[in-house]
């Protein structure tokens, strides 16, 4: 029996993978898979507390998890579409109109 | 022991495949890397007795997810993306804020206790099938979430079109 919190340690090492690639990419697709990426590390401790407290609560809400970050996808990429309609341009660090 | 080999794999697998999306030059690589990594997760949830899980892991992520992404990483130049430097001027700022988390998580973990196990043991889902099982609590107690989340994703679907259209004319 693997014990919980080799899950739990493979998860938040997956989720500071995604949280360096966010902080760090200049590219904006990149950016979005880390967020991704973020997002599967959640969904893996949570469904293995939901199995090792044997309670199916945790399942739920990574079904929830997994609907919102489908709808995350579809407007981060209609967003990126956008971008590439005004600037043609995929990296962050070029992308500087608000700043104040 | 099987087991623990098994989960040793996937963790190794897992962890070298989500360093080389975040670290890969070529972002069309990367979007593949994934996909393998999304059926890595989806073994992994497997493991966790969690069926259910892992068809909805390949179908909604592999299958939906991964595919828009690469959609739009055929909009990108990517002869010009492979030239120059993947990192912004940030990112060693980055790479301190990420490892301090991880220290900071791991010791957090050696002071999780353990609810009391609730009412659905392996034995319980076995008999109920794991896919009844989850409906039935999707549908009864979290029946107002599930409307919300359809909610969602129409907004997704209306806030995309809206997004992505061209300006029309007037």
């Amino acid at each position: 029996m693997v014990p919980l919190s080799w899950y739990m340690l493979l998860s938040i090492v997956i989720f500071t993978i995604g949280v360096f690639g966010f902080l760090s990419r200049r590219n904006i697709i990149i950016m979005f898979m880390s967020i991704e990426l973020m997002l599967n590390a959640v969904n893996i401790n949570l469904i293995s507390l939901s199995h090792y407290l044997q309670d199916l609560r945790g399942q739920i809400l990574a079904f929830f998890v997994i609907a919102v970050a489908a709808a995350e996808a579809a407007i981060g990429l209609a967003i990126v579409i956008a971008l590439f309609r005004n600037k043609a341009t995929a990296h962050v660090d070029e992308v500087k109109e608000m700043r104040g | 022991m099987i087991q623990e080999l098994l989960f040793a794999y996937f963790a190794f697998a897992m962890i070298l495949l989500s360093i080389l999306v975040v670290t890969g030059r070529n972002p069309v690589h990367s979007v593949l890397w994934m996909l393998l990594l999304f059926f890595h997760i989806a073994s992994l949830y497997l493991l966790l007795n969690a069926e259910f899980m892992a068809a909805i892991q390949v179908i909604v992520y592999a299958g939906g997810i991964l595919v828009l992404f690469l959609f739009v990483v055929l909009l990108m130049n990517i002869r010009e993306e492979v030239r120059i430097n993947k990192f912004i001027g940030a990112g060693p700022t980055g790479f301190t804020f990420a490892a301090a988390l991880l220290v900071v998580v791991i010791l957090s973990i050696r002071s999780f206790v353990a609810s009391p196990p609730g009412i659905y043991s392996i034995d319980v889902i076995k008999q109920q099938t794991h896919a009844k099982a989850l409906g039935m609590i999707l549908y009864t107690d979290y029946l107002y979430p599930f409307e919300v989340a359809s909610l969602i994703l129409l907004v997704a679907i209306v806030g995309a079109i809206v997004l992505a259209k061209r300006r029309l004319k007037s």
